[in-house]
């Protein structure tokens, strides 16, 4: 690949650029609040682990953690198992309305969740799922399954015809060679996929915030509470940042050799 | 193109169809519903027709003044993150080693961004841009600059922006990056014979492959932009007074907090018809552009 001169420079920058804000809420959460109102220290002088402690003792903040990857997960199974035909059925047949079809599933990606907080209060509540990670779930569906689908009718239509063809010759079923054949085929696009669904469920905020209270409270939401009385627990909040960071360069890291083309929605 | 019709894939749609139109088609009923009424609690409502639909289309009215400011503000937000981000991706994705470990090391530094939960993207920036706990806000304050982005307007504005690239350039550049290795390296030789300089290789060879994947990546950073409400909201609250206040910022306050059902809903429908709109022009550009290929190629 051609690249551009000084491209060393560029990069080194750009990385520094993007690592310093996360360093500063990493120096931050190993700090002490004495540390971090009363001195500018670029590293932590008096380095303190007290501030993940109290997260990881405090059930009230861990359950945060176990409440968001609970919702994340209902919703990545969920996105992809309803995608993976249409994808099939989009990338392979036209049928009746299907451009439509995919334009208005599209959209739905598009739709911005401040619209829809308040129906989806009225809608989970009046079926008995409000305050449930059940409920943000469903409400993720709306974008990440609209997003499913895109990336893995990508994927399929990257999948030759001919090997549908001789499958449905040798005698597979519908079924069996859906589960047998296509699926190993387009094994790392239902990863990417995945990581894709797992990543906007985690980062979305404003629909896991409007329909819990309690139990299903997502992490991001609890991190608000370090206002207090006594001034604002920076250590506290920084630490709590720290580990939401965690599990996404843990899903990054795992899927990193599909990162570029999983992004371009398989359509490179 | 070479698609075989048949009305059975129906069955194949169908669970998305009902996934997706359970949490999309019924609650916007509900949202036109409100729309068309006024409550004043107690669950009492009188119907309203399309009142609100001219109050809020009408910049001389409360509820029309601030939609249509918000509205102005969000598509210049949009405007300068588009042309940011944009240029500034390519120029990275240009940057990216060729091969060996740093590559990796590169992408997974890139997307760590983009895997950080949005409010935690604000706070982050809160953070950093603190005139007294922040490296940032302290280096600018020190170096003589009065910046504070709870107090100063501009500030406020230039700390939502470079957030947003903070946050959204990796997007940009991990499309454009995905792009140009799918090039190959006969057409670099031949350039390199036909002797073209370097912007004559970007312009001829780059620019035309990455098409595709630069309207994908404009068509999602427009739209994000656009109902952008996490970040902003917790690093400037929409403030100072209701300088960096988006659409999705103004919604907000007035659906879950002043609890205006009827105007939250007619400003949601009109909302959601922009996007709508926007959405559907990109798709048909795209398609086309998927439509046009082969035919070019059947042509050279």
């Amino acid at each position: 690949m051609h690249s551009i001169p000084g491209r060393r420079t560029i990069m080194v920058l750009f990385l520094i650029f993007l690592l310093l804000p996360i360093y500063w809420l990493v120096n931050m959460s190993f700090k002490t609040n004495g540390e971090i109102v009363s001195t500018m220290t670029l590293w932590p002088h008096q380095p303190t682990l007290a501030n993940y402690m109290r997260i990881f003792t405090d059930e009230s903040w861990y359950s945060g953690y176990i409440h968001s990857l609970t919702y994340v997960v209902i919703n990545t199974v969920i996105s992809i198992s309803v995608a993976l035909p249409a994808a099939y059925a989009f990338s392979r047949y036209r049928f009746l309305g299907d451009k439509h079809l995919f334009f208005w599933l599209l959209s739905n990606r598009m739709a911005p969740a401040a619209v829809y907080a308040l129906p989806f209060f009225n809608l989970y509540s009046a079926i008995g799922l409000f305050d449930t990670p059940w409920a943000v779930a469903l409400a993720h569906c709306i974008f990440n399954v609209p997003l499913a689908v895109w990336i893995l009718e990508g994927f399929v239509s990257g999948v030759p015809r001919e090997i549908d063809e001789t499958a449905f010759l040798d005698g597979y079923s519908f079924p069996r060679f859906f589960v047998k054949i296509l699926v190993p085929l387009i094994a790392s696009g239902i990863g990417v996929a995945a990581f894709f669904c797992f990543m906007f469920s985690w980062v979305e905020l404003l629909l896991a915030r409007t329909l819990t209270t309690v139990n299903a409270k997502p992490i991001s939401a609890i991190m608000t509470r370090t206002v207090s009385a006594a001034g604002m627990d920076w250590g506290l909040l920084a630490a709590a940042g720290v580990l939401t960071i965690i599990p996404g360069a843990l899903v990054i890291w795992f899927v990193r050799n599909y990162i570029a083309r999983g992004f371009a929605l398989g359509r490179v | 193109m070479d698609k075989t019709v048949n009305q059975k894939a129906w069955f194949l749609v169908l669970p998305v169809f009902l996934v997706v139109a359970f949490s999309a088609i019924l609650p916007l009923m509900t949202v036109v519903n409100y729309s068309m009424q006024d409550t004043f609690g107690n669950n009492q409502f009188f119907w309203n027709g399309v009142g609100w639909f001219k109050e809020l289309l009408d910049p001389s009215t409360d509820l029309g003044g601030r939609f249509l400011d918000s509205l102005a503000r969000n598509l210049f937000f949009s405007a300068v993150i588009l042309a940011i981000e944009v240029p500034l991706g390519i120029v990275v994705a240009l940057s990216m080693p060729r091969e060996g470990w740093s590559v990796a090391a590169c992408l997974v530094i890139l997307a760590l961004p983009l895997l950080i939960p949005w409010n935690v993207v604000g706070t982050i920036w809160q953070i950093f841009g603190r005139p007294d706990i922040g490296l940032l806000g302290y280096t600018l304050n020190h170096l003589g600059m009065n910046y504070n982005y709870v107090s100063n307007e501009f500030d406020a504005w230039a700390t939502v922006i470079v957030m947003d690239v903070w946050h959204w350039t990796s997007l940009v550049a991990l499309l454009c990056y995905a792009g140009l290795k799918s090039i190959p390296d006969a057409y670099y030789q031949a350039a390199q014979i036909d002797g073209a300089s370097r912007w004559a290789v970007f312009t001829a060879i780059q620019l035309p492959k990455m098409n595709r994947v630069l309207l994908i990546a404009v068509l999602l950073r427009f739209m994000d932009s656009f109902m952008i409400y996490t970040e902003p909201f917790v690093v400037t609250g929409g403030g100072p007074g209701n300088s960096t206040t988006f659409v999705s910022i103004e919604l907000v306050k007035i659906a879950l907090g002043q609890f205006d059902l009827g105007k939250a809903a007619a400003l949601s429908l009109v909302y959601n018809l922009i996007i709508l709109i926007v959405c559907w022009i990109f798709y048909t550009v795209m398609t086309n552009a998927g439509n046009e290929r082969p035919a070019k190629q059947g042509v050279a």
